[in-house]
């Protein structure tokens, strides 16, 4: 494919994203499920997500924003390619965006959808944008993951909040 | 760029005090030469920072090749050279905003470490419990949190006036507000984000009628309006130096004598002191007792430059070009159909609060970024004010009179452009 078709059919998913946004809406009663805020004080971006991880899956992501559309596209790209993965599996899929709009090499296979977004690399002032969901989510899932290596049930490990801002330097 | 066509373009071309146009003028300004994305920078941005002359830039350069030592620490003749050209320009700041003694103007950092100052020193001796402070909702978060800290501090009660639907806080409106327990209200003379001017005149004696002291958040006010705080008889006045062509680091507290004296130090250290005994320790008079320490003595001496160019060009040329730079903007922008504009009658102070509607701010300024438009998009430090406009967040354009008719066109063309806001992408 040319690269003007790409950029055709990357704004389409986008917008799509955009304006469908996957996942959206938070669950109304969050116990059994990782709670994380994240707010870039600097431009306002405000998201939520909750996870809920059972055995080895990524059992349930929602999403819920106020941002630009990269990060709100960006929050439903990341709803629509972790849930139902493998918690090892999400968090390669985490690290792999965040290489891919940061420039460095990344696979292509892992990436989905969000390689529409693959132009923030060129962005530096956007990163952020892009990578609030799945910071929120890596966060989430890093969380319940460290609940467990405690000990701790899968219920219990799921259940719990984070709230944070990003910093300039994050 | 796209040139407007010649019945766009006013009869007169403006003419400074000192004769030059503004194209003239603009030569001053290294950063109107500055290309972003290979385009030539469109700056609409000065009420977040303005640019600097060479003329300020010179002058800070000067003193560190020149005669760089610390101030009123020798008997030498560059130690005395050094101390006198930055008591000059404290005299110079006096006369600039009309303030009966240069010992009434104290340096600071900013804006904001200046009513920091004075909510620590003045708020932490003045306010008791159960008083009462008047903020407006349309306060920069500098004049909002401090004193929302300070209530909490003293026991005091924060009391909030809404502005009228201008963004004006007209007297009536802080006398509805004023009871017996009123001891201070905090104020802007020009608000960074709905650019209402305020009547200093008219809210000083309001305020006094109670007994309470009116302290001006002066930062985009004094870019705008010749301020007299004797005529207006207000009691503190702060603004910064990097909003009115100074450079960043040096912010200016005017407090009336009287008040400053009544006021203990807030930082304690070299040069604010009288007498340094074992155990206890006497304050100097003002100004030095709240300058403690070394002082952003470059960037004083930056402030003198910057207020003498503001005087050579003449605030009447720069309320003129402002003006007319503003209205295009206003006027471009009302003819568009995708854009809400929240504060269309304060044109005359440069900056516009504005939407571009479905479209998320951040998203539009990206568009503006890609041609070379600086804008800012956000809360603008200013949270209150997006729950007055019921928004999250705005777009905010704002200029200068170093800024050009031919850069209103170019930046109403692109605005025009806000729907294509995924381009920056590809």
């Amino acid at each position: 494919m040319s690269s003007s078709d790409n950029s055709n059919l990357y704004r389409a998913i986008i917008m799509d994203h955009y304006q469908n946004s996957r996942n959206k809406g938070l669950v109304e009663n969050p116990r059994g499920y990782m709670t994380v805020r994240l707010k870039n004080p600097s431009c306002g971006d405000d998201l939520t997500v909750q996870l809920k991880v059972e055995g080895t899956m990524v059992k349930e992501v929602h999403q819920l924003g106020a941002g630009c559309s990269i990060c709100c596209a960006s929050a439903s790209m990341m709803a629509e390619s972790l849930e139902g993965q493998t918690l090892e599996e999400a968090l390669r899929r985490i690290d792999n965006f965040n290489k891919m709009v940061q420039g460095e090499a990344y696979d292509e296979d892992l990436v989905g959808e969000a390689v529409s977004l693959e132009g923030v690399s060129h962005l530096p002032q956007r990163v952020k944008c892009a990578t609030l969901a799945w910071q929120a989510s890596k966060r989430g899932l890093e969380k319940i993951e460290d609940e467990r290596a405690r000990g701790l049930a899968d219920h219990e490990a799921n259940e719990g909040s984070i709230e944070d801002d990003v910093s300039p330097e994050d | 760029m796209k040139k407007h066509t010649k019945q766009d373009r006013p009869s007169s071309v403006l003419v400074a005090k000192d004769g030059r146009t503004v194209e003239e003028i603009r030569k001053d300004f290294p950063m109107t030469q500055a290309l972003e994305h290979g385009h030539p920078l469109i700056y609409f941005n000065s009420g977040a920072t303005s640019l600097k002359p060479v003329q300020v830039l010179d002058k800070m350069d000067r003193y560190y090749k020149e005669y760089g030592v610390n101030v009123a620490r020798g008997v030498d003749k560059i130690g005395y050279d050094a101390t006198k050209a930055y008591e000059d320009v404290r005299a110079q700041t006096a006369r600039f905003i009309g303030a009966a003694r240069p010992e009434e103007i104290i340096f600071t950092r900013n804006t904001t470490e200046a009513l920091n100052l004075i909510a620590y020193a003045y708020g932490g001796s003045h306010i008791a419990e159960g008083d009462e402070i008047i903020v407006s909702v349309n306060e920069h978060h500098a004049n909002y949190v401090p004193w929302q800290e300070l209530a909490k501090r003293q026991g005091a009660k924060l009391v909030l006036v809404k502005p009228d639907k201008t963004g004006q806080v007209t007297p009536e409106l802080l006398e509805e507000k004023m009871t017996t327990r009123t001891r201070l209200v905090a104020l802007f003379h020009v608000s960074n984000v709905m650019g209402a001017s305020n009547d200093l005149e008219a809210l000083a004696e309001v305020s006094h009628r109670q007994g309470a002291v009116l302290v001006v958040d002066g930062a985009q006010g004094i870019v705008h309006h010749p301020v007299d705080v004797m005529k207006s008889d207000v009691d503190f006045y702060c603004f910064s130096g990097h909003k009115l062509l100074g450079p960043t680091g040096i912010g200016v507290l005017y407090g009336k004598a009287d008040l400053l004296r009544a006021m203990p130090p807030w930082q304690f250290g070299g040069e604010m002191i009288d007498v340094v005994g074992d155990y206890e320790t006497t304050f100097a008079d003002i100004p030095a007792r709240f300058e403690a320490g070394t002082m952003p003595i470059a960037e004083v001496l930056g402030l003198g430059e910057a207020l003498a160019y503001v005087d050579r060009i003449g605030y009447d040329f720069i309320q003129a070009q402002i003006a007319l730079l503003g209205q295009r903007m206003v006027e471009g922008l009302e003819a568009l159909p995708n854009m809400e504009i929240y504060n269309a009658s304060n044109y005359r102070n440069g900056v516009l609060a504005y939407n571009a509607k479905g479209i998320h701010p951040h998203d539009v300024a990206g568009v503006y970024d890609r041609e070379g438009i600086s804008i800012r998009a956000g809360h603008h430090c200013n949270q209150p004010t997006m729950r007055f406009l019921d928004v999250q967040s705005t777009l905010r354009a704002s200029v200068n009179f170093y800024n050009t008719l031919d850069e209103v066109e170019h930046f109403i063309e692109v605005s025009k452009k806000a729907g294509d806001f995924l381009d920056v992408l590809f």
